[in-house]
């Protein structure tokens, strides 16, 4: 818990420090809502709005662990944190607080601007509440299996969305059905057990891929 | 055999597998061996399938791409279950020989995938009045392909071999979560894809005169790109024991 | 002087497998490492690191075979060798980063990684990396304790500046406070005089032969001669 606590701090003071990096995803997310808008129309399926917060979402977690790794940081926590999957948690619910928690929350706006209606919007919050940690969890497996090539965007993308398509369908099937005014609980459990399953599994992963990255 | 531990033999063979020059010498009757059997079942079961199979009551004549779209289906399943367990194989045990079947067999899980899905695409248009449905089995065999690419894509991405090696292991031991999905996804939604007509151990839904050609098929499939994969891990084994004594050895032997 | 509760409550019973009181290192009388408390029954006693015939590879080429290497307190190992023969390996194989290909490696204490990488985030101030090593090390360094290291290492001005805005060689002398800092009996050093005055060779000089005569080992990755007294003091060549 105290790792947990100790590198959540630490990550969220290094996004406040460095606030364009971590207010990207937000921008790109209200940016791309607009782009949408202008070139799809305003009566879209409320499952659009999945997809843009999955795709800022990728494009945020490309980056979690690169500074890190760069500075050094990133070894001294593989050394020392006894045991890493805390810190890892840490990390990414830092992560996640300036990526995925925003996005939810500017979800009604983009969910009127797209969908030209306000129905099911809390469903539609709670659905992205649950769903992105999951997709957060995911992705930073990719994002660590990477982090020490230099490369990144494209190729995370790419190993990584693979992996989001289940939170997807729950989430947009949940989303939509909320709009139709149609009972969605089997859908925000089917989430919730993607996420309690992202939680449980994937901590590990990644801290197997950081270990991997780190070798000479 | 041992016989005071009765399962020695297969530790033994284990071994022997995980020995790059072992299975490199060992295995080459065998790429031709599976390359003509499975060729001859392939040929069988597809000239049977297409030529001599009356057309089915509801979908006529194109039922027959199926004995090419689930036969390439299953395989490419097959194909990545394979893989997760080198990578498991590999993170274990560092068996080199579990890295390179993984290198090996990524591409040709690709190609299969890619096949399923062409097949699938072609089959769908008469039978279902469009090339694609977003149902959760071709969804998830779409995924499969990119599961394939990635795994490629990751290893020429990390320059280093042995990092590259490991990173791919996890890749693919994280992938095979995607497996269940799609064996699941049926299960999940009520869509427009068939559910599975041959289940293990029930009879099956399919009429034998369609089912023998089907079974000769997926026999042969398997057996051909098991020659393939034989011999694309023969070739990745020359790549990486280049200048190793055995190899300079057998060279100059043959 | 300040308040320094740090590690007083830190028993043999601890993480790091040993108790000792850092903070002592930066009085006129330091206190010395407590005896180490063995993970592992099968180990020669008071040994801090045994490496048992470690070998690594890069692809093809072999970097370095049968390299044992043991530690005892108070001892100085210099790796040395030229450019690529694995001296960076070799160190990130004893601090647990890279796993080698053969052999064994028994970390019996805690030790302390400083890399070619700083360690030090650069939109942090050095107090604030300080006390985030301090928190993923289990340690209870608290600001003051870390202002004083700080001191020691010339950085008193620059503290709570963001690193980013410190030069090369500060940004070096920050890592060189984690010394200070950390509790940990072992410390493995890759070039540590890389882009530091002669000052600041002194320093390390001096960091490392208390850190030596308090019980502390240390390996290091040099291709200069290190400014340290040499009772105890081995080389291993790489690449020959």
């Amino acid at each position: 818990m105290r790792l947990f606590v100790t590198q959540f701090r630490r990550d969220l003071l290094v996004a406040v420090r460095s606030r364009s990096d971590a207010a990207n995803p937000l921008a790109f997310f209200v940016l791309a809502t607009v782009l949408l808008g202008l070139g799809a129309g305003a009566q879209l399926a409320p499952g659009v709005i999945w997809v843009l917060a999955l795709f800022a979402n990728v494009l945020a977690v490309e980056g979690v662990f690169r500074r890190d790794h760069d500075d050094g940081t990133l070894e001294q926590l593989l050394i020392h944190a006894q045991p890493l999957f805390p810190a890892v948690m840490g990390k990414l619910a830092a992560h996640w607080a300036l990526s995925g928690l925003p996005v939810a929350v500017l979800s009604p706006v983009a969910a009127i601007m797209l969908t030209g209606t306000a129905n099911g919007v809390g469903v539609l919050v709670l659905s992205l509440c649950i769903g992105t940690p999951a997709l957060t969890l995911l992705g930073a497996i990719g994002s660590a299996l990477i982090v020490a090539t230099g490369r990144g965007g494209l190729l995370v993308a790419i190993l990584v969305l693979p992996f989001y398509v289940p939170v997807l369908i729950f989430g947009a099937s949940a989303s939509t059905a909320a709009m139709l005014g149609e009972p969605v609980a089997f859908q925000l459990l089917a989430l919730a057990a993607l996420l309690a399953a992202s939680l449980t599994a994937a901590p590990f992963a990644v801290g197997k891929a950081l270990a991997i990255s780190q070798e000479y | 055999m041992d016989s005071a531990r009765p399962m020695g033999w297969i530790k033994t063979t284990f071994h022997k597998t995980g020995s790059p020059r072992w299975f490199f010498t060992g295995a080459r009757p065998w790429v031709v061996g599976l390359y003509v059997f499975g060729a001859l079942l392939i040929v069988v079961g597809s000239t049977w399938g297409l030529g001599f199979v009356p057309p089915e009551r509801l979908q006529g004549n194109s039922v027959r791409i199926l004995f090419i779209h689930a036969p390439a289906a299953h395989l490419a399943e097959a194909i990545y279950v394979s893989i997760a367990i080198a990578g498991f194989v590999f993170l274990v045990w560092r068996m080199k020989m579990a890295d390179m079947l993984i290198q090996a067999a990524a591409p040709i899980g690709f190609v299969v995938t890619v096949l399923a899905l062409a097949t699938g695409i072609i089959w769908g248009i008469p039978t279902w009045g469009t090339g694609w449905v977003w149902d959760a089995r071709t969804v998830s065999t779409l995924l499969l392909a990119f599961l394939f690419f990635g795994l490629v894509a990751l290893r020429q991405a990390i320059g280093r071999e042995d990092r590259a090696s490991r990173a791919v292991a996890l890749l693919a031991l994280v992938g095979v979560i995607n497996i269940p999905i799609i064996k699941y996804s049926v299960e999940w939604f009520t869509t427009l894809h068939q559910p599975p007509s041959i289940v293990i151990g029930e009879k099956p839904a399919i009429a034998p005169v369609f089912l023998v050609p089907l079974a000769v098929n997926v026999l042969g499939f398997y057996c051909f790109v098991a020659g393939v994969v034989v011999a694309a891990l023969r070739a990745r084994i020359v790549e990486r024991e280049a200048g190793t004594q055995w190899l300079r050895d057998w060279i100059s032997k043959s | 002087m300040c308040r320094l509760g740090y590690l007083d409550t830190i028993d043999a019973e601890s993480a790091f497998g040993v108790y000792c009181k850092p903070r002592d290192r930066l009085r006129d009388e330091p206190v010395p490492y407590g005896p180490v408390v063995h993970g592992r029954a099968n180990l020669v006693e008071d040994d801090l690191l045994v490496a048992e015939n470690v070998r690594c590879t890069v692809g093809d080429r072999v970097l370095f075979d049968e390299l044992s290497l043991s530690l005892r307190p108070g001892d100085l190992v210099e790796i040395r060798g030229s450019n690529g023969s694995g001296k960076s390996t070799l160190l990130r194989c004893l601090v647990g980063l890279h796993e080698p290909d053969a052999g064994d490696i028994h970390r019996n204490v805690d030790s302390l990684y400083v890399g070619h990488r700083p360690g030090i985030c650069g939109r942090m101030t050095p107090i604030e990396s300080l006390r985030w090593l301090a928190g993923i090390t289990n340690s209870n360094a608290d600001t003051a304790f870390i202002g004083v290291a700080l001191d020691r290492v010339g950085l008193d001005e620059a503290r709570h500046d963001v690193c980013d805005s410190l030069s090369a060689g500060q940004q070096r002398r920050v890592a060189l406070a984690r010394l200070l800092v950390s509790a940990a009996p072992l410390w493995i050093l890759d070039e540590p005089l890389t882009a530091l005055d002669d000052d600041g060779r002194d320093l390390v000089g001096e960091l490392l032969t208390q850190h030596r005569a308090i019980g502390g080992a240390a390996v290091c990755a040099t291709h200069q001669t290190l400014p340290t007294a040499p009772g105890g003091t081995r080389t291993v060549t790489l690449g020959s």
